[in-house]
């Protein structure tokens, strides 16, 4: 293990675990920066939009939180792909930790999204194609929640999820494209590389929340596959020593 | 491979027709379900013109959903599913037959009597046709997307209110263009567009349900 450096050693729970932990911190500290920074540009330095008032200001939770939702389920599925193809442990975890994020973050877009609807449209929900198709998404975490909630073995919950994941997955362009798609009430996209069709303050304010959520996704996705880790491996040695706290953690 | 898929069909109708009893219920589900809105509803002729195609759909989709679990189940049960999965012709073909069968017996009846439920909420002949087709075009996906459901479901426990919970948010696609196809018909655009988004929904779902199922039922069987 001493002549070189080498990515599949994190591939083992035991060598993982510290490694997680020792990067939480960071992105916490991260995360906490970004979000101050990205609150004092979206809340305080951002001009007031002209046909929205303050209300807009929703947009730097809900946007981010739409992003992150999809965002969330596309790793979940890579992980699935890269777990179902070469058959590691540490993928299905990975899904797993990663799940409730995905679920809270796609909640929150709903939930924003339906309390910038009400004061913008009039109605706090309407059968728009990108609502639907949201909502869906809430309902496939769910879905893959419950079902690997519901198998006892660790093993096949992982793959039987992870076939859930890839099914699922036709659900993403979906919500992505469907603004352009179906020219329903839900506005089109005011991000664009090229051209963008907000003032700058909002689109920056807007950048630093949504690496604010990723940061913040991260670091609870590792507090919590280290948490499933050490449920799963609770036969292990390495989890004992490291339960008994007589060790740094993960040492052969 | 033809001959793999027909002597499947041929297998599972002749054990369906065994037991003519589960059919028979699902059908009856389907029939009072429908014929429960008018009651709840009331009599209105318009609203019950506007409701008709969700009401058919949903209920055909919950219809469906009730004969899911047993698609694998039996067979995993007696050992048969085991036989299949080790025989040297890929899994993916004999699910396709399993799904086809499964469509014969469940979905094909509620095409056939979902214009006589259509009287009784006042829909024209026009929309009656529609919605045969509609139901006729849709179900097959929805008997393929539910195998998924089926096969990631095997052998757990809740795994009928589970099997609900993951293949409805699937089911979604079809219901909006089924129903919308009616509705089309009703407001007299035509419900040609949404008809073939739904042959295209049953063409993939039909191509590739199949052997996601396929692989869903060895991690169930490992």
């Amino acid at each position: 293990m001493k002549d070189r450096f080498n990515l599949y050693r994190f591939a083992s729970p035991a060598t993982f675990y510290p490694f997680a932990g020792a990067l939480i911190p960071y992105f916490v500290a991260v995360s906490v920066v970004f979000g101050l920074a990205g609150l004092w540009l979206g809340m305080l330095v951002a001009p007031t939009d002209f046909q929205q008032g303050e209300g807009y200001r929703i947009i730097f939770i809900h946007v981010p939180a739409s992003w992150m939702s999809m965002f969330i389920y596309l790793v979940m599925a890579g992980w699935a792909a890269i777990g179902l193809a070469f058959n590691t442990r540490l993928s299905g975890m990975m899904a797993q930790a990663l799940a409730p994020t995905g679920a809270l973050m796609a909640f929150l877009s709903l939930l924003t999204g339906a309390l910038w609807g009400k004061p913008m449209w009039g109605a706090w929900w309407v059968w728009d194609a990108r609502l639907t198709s949201e909502l869906i998404l809430l309902f496939l975490y769910i879905g893959y929640m419950a079902l690997t909630a519901a198998i006892d073995d660790a093993r096949r919950a992982d793959k039987a999820g992870g076939l859930l994941l890839l099914v699922g997955v036709v659900n993403i362009p979906i919500i992505y494209f469907s603004v352009k798609w179906w020219n329903t009430l839900h506005q089109g996209s005011s991000v664009n590389l090229a051209k963008s069709s907000m003032a700058t303050t909002m689109l920056w304010g807007m950048l630093l929340m949504a690496m604010c959520f990723w940061m913040y996704s991260i670091a609870i996705a590792l507090m919590r596959v280290r948490t499933i880790m050490l449920e799963r491996e609770r036969n292990t040695d390495w989890v004992k020593a490291e339960l008994l706290g007589n060790s740094a953690g993960g040492k052969k | 491979m033809l001959k793999i898929i027909t002597a499947v069909i041929g297998r599972d109708l002749k054990l369906a027709m065994r037991r003519q009893a589960d059919i028979v219920s699902a059908l009856f589900f389907f029939v009072i379900v429908v014929s429960l809105f008018p009651l709840g509803i009331g009599p209105e002729p318009d609203l019950l013109r506007k409701l008709a195609p969700g009401v058919l759909w949903v209920a055909a989709l919950l219809a469906t959903m009730l004969s899911l679990p047993r698609l694998f189940a039996d067979d995993h049960r007696d050992g048969t599913l085991e036989q299949l999965a080790l025989a040297p012709h890929p899994l993916g073909l004999v699910v396709t037959g399993k799904v086809i069968a499964h469509w014969l017996v469940s979905g094909l009846p509620l095409a056939l009597i979902a214009p006589v439920l259509g009287i009784q909420f006042d829909l024209s002949t026009d929309a009656l046709i529609v919605l045969t087709f509609a139901i006729l075009i849709g179900t097959p996906a929805l008997s393929g997307i539910g195998a998924i459901g089926a096969a990631l479901t095997l052998g757990l426990r809740g795994g009928g209110v589970l099997l609900s919970l993951l293949v409805l948010p699937l089911y979604i696609p079809v219901l909006i263009f089924g129903a919308g196809a009616v509705d089309a018909t009703v407001a007299g655009l035509g419900g040609e567009g949404h008809l073939s988004l739904l042959a295209a929904l049953t063409f993939a779902s039909l191509g590739f349900a199949p052997w996601a199922s396929a692989a869903a039922l060895k991690i169930a069987l490992e």
